[in-house]
């Protein structure tokens, strides 16, 4: 039986690091090459040794498929492709494409630059590893080579992510990536067809989370802001340059043209620029609203969002900033903090997750005394708020993109063990579908049934065909005589006298007789005239004929009478049958 | 076809005029035209080859057939088809024999044996497609005839197992109209498609197509099952998973007439022993299709669930339950955070770090991720990503919500939330359909607040809509009255264009809630126990508005005018007078007399309406005396009634429309009668001459009168039109009077006459059920003398005429229950400016024009706008249909912009815009001769009937200064 493995080479049981390779009719293929944010020595890049302890990984990966530009999806793709070595091709969409080269860069200048780490992969490694680089259109079919063909769909989650649908003669595999079921602002929901694959490889981060309506939080958020301007007061807003960044500022943009407000919004530059004329540019990857109105005004153009400068900070009366990093740990959002802290007027809204020990997760918990550096202290007086925008789907999601896909086999990655198991438990209770959540290194095989097919004549169809009955159900299996002849690699269903043609074979015909003995004074052929006119009586609704030469034919059974050598009271009768199967009987043409 | 109906009414009626009257044969004129058929049989033969047929055909098939000739060519083309070897002329003419068969007048049960013949020799399936759609026209107009029935099902038996999806479709489409549900069919069992079984029912046939292979024939399968009642409903709902997105649809629909139909039969639920409504099944199967992965499904699902207003609370709202958790614990939503912090008297939090921390561990058994059942279905359409889903969601929301209190209660969070949608349109379709059902509840103070939050949008459609939502609102604390007040000041202040809808606003505001505002109105009018305050500036937008919210309030308050100060009085006087309409009257103790006229014409409210109803009853019924007083006494009385009416129509708003109606038809009475007085009927015909020149103007002014009465009101029954209408015919009798004594060309008279008698016919056709109401009328005894007057000569014709119209009387005017006068007014440009308007002479200035429009029926169609200039050039510029809006029942809204030009002025002058309304009389309901069937052409139609069309000013026209200045070399 043919089978398909899978292995995470990371985010199995785990979040980040996203690596897994999948092994399916002779092809492997490694979906996504991440690293994981929470290390800094081997472990944040995936094992690769795992696929081949010595020699290039071109000789045993088909492809390499990116479904995202986050870093923990992308950051180990140019350590892969050009220190441990590959060739082959890589693919990722559009989008993706062009802005995966821009974070790469940042991750390298904050590894190298600032952290000062040696044997890392440089500028030109990244360059040269885009020029392997394929891009992806949403919903092409693309051919990796005669056998596999990869297609993307819409995934939601960030701009240019995408799920993969891999498939190998009938077997296939739908990678998911990470991806959000609900549209937001400036994406739209994840959605795939009905594609029935032999295993769906989703992503579980929320797996043991159902969310609160987005738009009671949109409006909660708009509403802080609003308020805090009218008291005349300056937000801050500390975000990750790409992403939810886009999304909050295409929240606010339209809300202060649908307002007609007039405070200042700022956003402070860096990579966030060159990414936001990429929003600009793929159109198609965003949300309806954006796509329909885009001809008139593209929503990426801000009118009311503007370059920040850092003199901006002190001017007086209200504005809002969106400033880098999100968790208040360095960069100009801890210095516009520190300037903006001491007014109660003022607010800072975190929009994320922020990881302990960071000054983002200090005041989120009330802390309201500071220690700087160099033993200054210092007073948070303005509001801090919190809201969670995240673009995962939770467990409805999930569950919703299983009712869509219709999976056979179901893989989590990309979550927490924990959570994993409960996820488990539902789909494989709600679908009764067998669904596998295996930890790093650790390969999942599943058995598939792949469907052979077989040529079939169109003579011998069209013979099926006549021969009435209800019209072919594709639901239903239905059984037909041919012959099934195995040539050279292909199978091919004809019917028997063509079979017999073709291979240059005689036909041959099986008969069954007997002889049956019995007692009768009469002559042959009264005998003959009496069995005749019994089996009229018995078998009705049978054609029954007695030929002039002596033989009594029921259907296709030969009757004859002879007596016996012997005793002329003993008759002997010849019954003889040819060989047949009798499905639709008399419907068959003559038997 | 009532079209049809009428005329052979008509036909029959004519005919037992006919009789007694033999001596006299009626005219009769029917127009015959060259034969159709035997044109196409020569065009056909002409034809070489099949492309040349099919032009002909084509062209052929643009003109209309006579019911007569349809037969003919019928056969003609009948013909043709059996020669015919090529397959697009075949399908061609069997299309046009569908469309023949439609004819009206004809009757297609000749051609059924044809047309099932030529089914059985037919090779092409396209082509026997076509013809199953023909029999299928057949049998649609022929639903009378059972055995007809029965062969067209048996014919659609036989083809049912044809290999071309084009066909089975045809075939399941015509079982699903035409086969009966009980019907036995298919006795003689020789196609292979009845050897399926021999007597079965339509539905059971039908339903084994739900498993075709074809996704095409299982729509066509479950479209044609729709209508007829289904034994087992499961199988339907098996289609819901299907592949193909028109599949689901068309299962979507079925499953909703299952539920329709059989809503209270009880379905047991698979993998239990639990039992449960169909309709509650149904909606649970169609709430799990909201977030099918088709949006047209997700559409068609939402809209459906707001169809099934049956289904039970407990599963209704279930729709808006999504379970929260976290990490496994039970989370609550913001909603019901909002709440409990609202119950808990808080008046505003931060929102904490962990303020939405998990609560309770769940019970991994107890959490339903799929759930079976309507779990969250509007949770999710509401947040779906196509706008589309979104709306139809909302809408199915308002419907649910009209039928059930308790869900509007439960969906007002939901609905609120939409205001923030990014489209407009949804967020606009979320404000209305909160009004809707805004009767149903009470907003909570928070949830009023998220309300308000919008009113500072920029789109004026968003700010309107939210007004007319505040004016149905009912809100609970005096300190929401005090946040909307506050709300609306701030949307004057920073929109001061918004002023007229929040004035009407805080009125109704005020209104509501009179105990609301009472603890307020100190702190409003910014009174003070001991000191004077300083009077506030009458002209601010802002105090006026805060007055016209207090003085609503104090309306059913009585004890309020006491916390007045003396220029609140004042005040108040000013603007009873000045805004009318927003302020009301009230009882000011020991002012009475002092601002005598408003408080003493107000009594209580609906006591008022119910006298002057009164009044207007017997102001009527007075007038109805008028045949037995002297001339002169008639008229004076008809002076007085009209006087009366037109005052009561001022004081009364309610009845305006009606009395003015009545003040209207007593004047063209009037008028009627003083021409009728004129001394000059005794006098000689070249004596008269300045007499007839007052009557003609009577006459001429009868007719506009006439239109006035029948196109500016609506609410008018058929009586009413039929007394109008008689009125105009006795002004065209006058007219015709008058003409014959002026003029001598007889020509023109007979013209004149034969179109006056076609006036009368047609009086007669279309108002054939009025005619016993208008006994001993003008019109009624015209009627008796007919066969006389279409034999006469004109001259003796002007002669009965002339006694028969001074004889006949007055006809009484029975008013309608519910009758409005069309109106408009231009709120912009509000004609006080002096400014000119500068520009150009030569190019175009554009002005905008926003105006209100009451009781108008199809704005889009009759309202134009009317500039004139001061040298008398008039344009008429039609607004376009997006313009309009319609912001309330039996109102729209009118916001355009119209463009204007002229030559160089040396002075600013000022031109006239108003808007007209214009009306042809062919588009009444009543009068449509023109909708007669494509059989019937125009020709033999009255000329005289066919069109009259016009306008009727019907604002109060406003003046614009203008400058266009010369051009610059």
């Amino acid at each position: 039986m043919p089978e398909i493995k899978v292995t995470p080479l990371g985010a199995g049981q785990d979040v980040g690091r996203s690596c897994i390779l999948v092994s399916i009719g002779g092809k492997n293929i490694m979906l996504d090459c991440g690293m994981h944010m929470g290390y800094n020595d081997d472990r944040r890049f995936p094992d690769f040794s795992y696929i081949t302890q010595n020699g290039r990984l071109t000789d045993f990966l088909d492809c390499v498929i990116i479904s995202h530009f986050h870093l923990d999806h992308c950051g180990a793709l140019p350590y892969m492709s050009e220190m441990v070595g590959y060739d082959g091709p890589i693919y990722m969409t559009h989008p993706t494409k062009a802005i995966c080269p821009i974070l790469l860069e940042d991750f390298r200048k904050i590894t190298v630059d600032k952290k000062g780490e040696t044997n890392f992969f440089t500028s030109q490694m990244i360059k040269d590893c885009m020029k392997k680089v394929i891009p992806l259109n949403l919903h092409q079919t693309v051919q990796v080579d005669d056998e596999l063909e990869i297609k993307a769909y819409y995934a939601g989650h960030v701009l240019g992510a995408a799920m993969v649908h891999i498939k190998v003669g009938s077997e296939s595999v739908v990678y998911t990536g990470d991806y959000n079921m609900t549209p937001d602002r400036h994406l739209g929901a994840a959605w795939i067809d009905k594609c029935r694959p032999d295993i769906l490889i989703s992503e579980s981060t929320y797996a043991t989370t159902i969310r609160d309506s987005k738009r009671c939080r949109e409006r909660d958020f708009l509403k802080k802001v609003h308020e805090s301007i009218e008291r005349g007061g300056k937000v801050l807003i500390p975000v990750f340059a790409l992403g939810r960044a886009q999304e909050l500022c295409i929240l606010l943009e339209t809300f202060w043209e649908r307002m007609n407000l007039k405070a200042p919004i700022y956003f402070s530059t860096g990579l966030t620029e060159k990414a936001n004329h990429y929003y600009k540019l793929f159109i198609t990857w965003t949300n309806q609203k954006i796509r329909k109105t885009f001809v008139q005004r593209n929503m990426f153009e801000f009118k009311h969002i503007k370059a920040f400068d850092r003199s901006y900070a002190d001017n007086p009366g209200p504005m809002v900033v969106f400033a880098t990093p999100g968790m208040l740990h360095a960069g100009q959002s801890l210095q516009i903090f520190k300037k903006w802290a001491g007014n109660e007027k003022n607010m800072v809204i975190m929009p994320g997750y922020c990881v302990q020990g960071t000054i983002g997760h200090k005041i989120l918990n009330g802390q309201r005394k500071l220690e700087m550096e160099g033993r200054a202290t210092l007073d948070v007086k303005l509001q801090v708020e919190y809201m969670s925008f995240s673009a995962h789907a939770d467990a409805k999601g999930i569950m919703q993109l299983i009712r869509m896909a219709e999976p056979r086999n179901m893989l989590l990655v990309h979550g927490e063990a924990v959570k994993m198991e409960f996820l488990k438990g539902k789909i494989e209770q709600e679908f009764s579908i067998d669904c596998y959540m295996p930890a790093n290194g650790e390969t999942t095989t599943v058995t598939t049934n792949p469907s052979v097919p077989v040529d079939i004549s169109l003579n011998l169809l069209k013979r099926e065909m006549a021969l009435g009955g209800p019209l072919p159900d594709p639901k239903k299996p239905r059984t037909m005589h041919g012959t099934l002849i195995m040539k050279e690699n292909s199978l091919k269903l004809v019917s028997s006298e063509q079979a017999l043609k073709e291979l240059g074979l005689n036909e041959h015909q099986l008969r069954f007789t007997c002889h049956v003995q019995l007692q009768d004074p009469h002559s042959d052929a009264d005998t003959l005239h009496r069995i005749y006119t019994h089996l009229k009586s018995v078998l009705k609704g049978y054609t029954i004929q007695h030929l002039p030469d002596g033989t009594v034919i029921v259907e296709s059974i030969v009757i004859k009478v002879s007596s016996s050598t012997e005793d002329s009271n003993t008759k002997v009768l010849l019954l003889s049958w040819s060989y047949q199967t009798l499905i639709y009987n008399g419907l068959l043409p003559g038997g | 076809m009532a079209a049809h109906l009428k005329k052979r009414v008509y036909e029959e009626f004519s005919k037992v005029v006919q009789i007694p009257h033999e001596e006299t044969p009626a005219k009769k004129l029917r127009l015959s035209k060259p034969s159709k058929s035997a044109a196409l049989h020569i065009d056909l033969c002409k034809a070489t080859n099949s492309t040349d047929a099919l032009q002909y055909l084509l062209q052929f098939a643009r003109k209309p057939v006579e019911a007569e000739s349809v037969e003919g060519v019928v056969r003609i083309l009948l013909e043709h088809y059996y020669k015919e070897t090529d397959n697009s002329v075949r399908l061609k003419i069997a299309s046009l024999l569908g469309l023949l068969s439609k004819t009206q007048g004809f009757s297609p049960d000749c051609i059924v044996d044809d047309a099932i013949n030529t089914l059985s020799n037919e090779k092409s399936h396209q082509v026997l497609a076509q013809l199953l759609d023909t029999l299928l026209v057949i049998g649609t107009q022929l639903p009378e005839s059972p055995a007809l029935r029965l062969r067209l099902v048996e014919v659609a038996y036989k083809h049912l197992s044809d290999t071309y999806f084009g066909v089975r479709n045809k075939c399941l489409q015509l079982l699903g109209c035409l086969g009966m549900v009980d019907a036995p069919v298919g006795k003689e069992n020789e196609g292979p498609g009845t050897s399926l079984g021999g007597l079965r029912d339509v539905q059971s046939i039908i339903s084994d197509y739900f498993g075709d292979q074809d996704p095409r024939v299982r729509t066509a399968a479950l479209k044609a099952m729709v209508g007829k009642p289904c034994n087992p409903p499961c199988t339907a709902c098996r289609l819901l998973t299907d592949d193909y997105e028109q599949v689901r649809s068309a299962a979507v629909q079925m499953v909703w007439v299952l539920s329709q139909l059989y809503p209270e039969s009880i379905v047991p639920i698979p993998s239990s022993n639990e039992e449960i409504r169909l309709v509650d099944d149904a909606f649970g199967k169609i709430s799990h299709m909201v977030s099918d992965g088709s949006w047209m499904v997700r559409v068609q699902a939402a809209k459906t669930l707001g169809s099934m207003l049956q289904v039970s609370p407990h599963f209704l709202e279930q729709t808006l339950d999504k379970k929260l958790m976290s990490d496994l614990r039970r989370k609550r939503t913001a909603h019901e955070r909002a709440k409990e912090l609202f119950a808990s008297g808080e008046f505003s939090s931060g929102r904490k770090w962990a303020d939405d921390a998990p609560k309770e561990k769940l019970d991994t058994n107890t959490v339903n991720l799929i759930a079976s059942g309507a779990c969250g279905a509007f949770v999710h359409g509401l947040e779906d990503e196509m706008f589309e889903v979104r709306i139809a969601a909302v809408e199915a929301l308002c419907h649910l919500a009209r039928s059930s209190p308790s869900f509007a209660e439960k969906c007002l969070d939901f609905l609120v939330d939409m205001f923030n949608d990014e489209i407009e349109e949804v967020r606009l379709q979320s404000i209305h359909v909160l009004r809707e059902i805004s009767t149903h509840i009470t907003l909570r103070e928070d949830q009023l607040d998220t309300v308000l939050a919008v009113l500072e949008d920029s789109s004026r459609d968003i700010r309107e809509a939210l007004h007319e939502l505040l004016c149905y609102t009912n809100v609970s604390t005096k300190e929401c009255i005090q946040l909307a007040l506050l709300e609306l000041l701030k949307n004057l202040n920073k929109y001061p264009t918004d002023r007229n809808s929040v004035w009407k606003c805080l009125k109704f505001l005020g209104s509501r809630h009179p105990t609301l505002v009472l603890p307020l109105v100190p702190e409003l009018l910014s009174t003070h126990p001991y000191f004077d305050t300083p009077e506030p500036d009458m002209d601010d937008p802002a105090y006026i508005a805060v007055l016209v919210l207090v003085f609503n309030a104090a309306k059913s308050c009585p004890t309020m005018p006491a916390l007045f100060s003396d220029h609140t009085f004042r005040h108040y006087a000013y603007l009873r007078d000045s805004l009318s309409h927003l302020v009301p009257p009230l009882r000011l103790p020991g002012r009475k007399q002092v601002y005598g006229l408003d408080s003493v014409d107000s009594g209580p409210g609906s006591g008022s309406v119910e006298s002057a109803q009164l009044f207007l009853q017997q102001s009527l019924n007075r007038v109805s005396t008028i045949q037995n007083l002297e001339a002169s006494g008639a008229q004076d009385l008809l002076d007085l009634t009209i006087r009366d009416l037109q005052r009561l129509g001022e004081l009364q708003t309610e009845l305006a429309g009606a009395a003015d109606f009545c003040a209207t038809y007593l004047r063209c009475q009037l008028l009627l009668m003083k021409a009728l007085q004129e001394k000059l009927w005794n006098m000689a015909v070249p004596l008269c001459l300045k007499q007839n020149v007052t009557a003609t103007a009577a006459a001429q002014q009868i007719l506009e009168e006439t239109y006035k009465l029948e196109f500016l009101y609506s609410g008018l029954e058929s009586r009413q039109v039929a007394t109008i209408h008689h009125v105009r015919l006795q002004a065209k009798a006058l007219q015709l009077v008058l003409t014959a004594r002026t003029r001598q060309g007889l020509d023109l008279l007979i013209g004149s006459c034969e179109r006056f008698l076609q006036d009368v016919e047609s009086f007669q056709r279309l108002f054939l059920t009025e005619l016993p109401h208008l006994q001993d009328s003008f019109v009624d005894k015209l009627l008796e003398l007919m066969p006389r007057l279409s034999s006469c000569k004109p001259v003796e014709l002007v002669k009965i005429l002339q006694t028969t119209l001074r004889q006949s009387g007055l006809l009484q005017l029975r008013l309608p229950e519910q009758i409005h006068r069309a109106t408009a007014t231009i709120i912009e440009p509000t004609g006080e400016s002096d400014n000119p308007l500068r520009f150009t002479s030569g190019l175009v200035v554009a002005l905008d024009i926003d105006a209100t429009l009451e009781h108008v029926q199809d704005p889009q169609n009759t309202v134009k706008v009317q500039v004139l200039y001061p040298d008398g050039q008039s344009h008429v510029i039609h607004p376009k249909p997006g313009d309009f809006r319609k912001p309330g029942p039996h109102r729209h809204r009118l916001i355009t912009q119209v463009y204007l030009s002229h030559t160089a002025w040396t002075e600013p002058s000022q031109i006239e815009v108003r808007l007209l309304l214009a009306y042809s009389s062919s588009s009444t309901s009543l009068t449509s001769p023109s909708k007669l069937g494509w059989s019937e052409s125009l020709e033999s139609l009255p000329a005289a009937e066919a069109a009259v069309e016009g306008t009727i000013p019907f604002s109060k026209a406003v003046k614009v200064f203008i400058m266009p200045k010369p051009a610059r070399r």
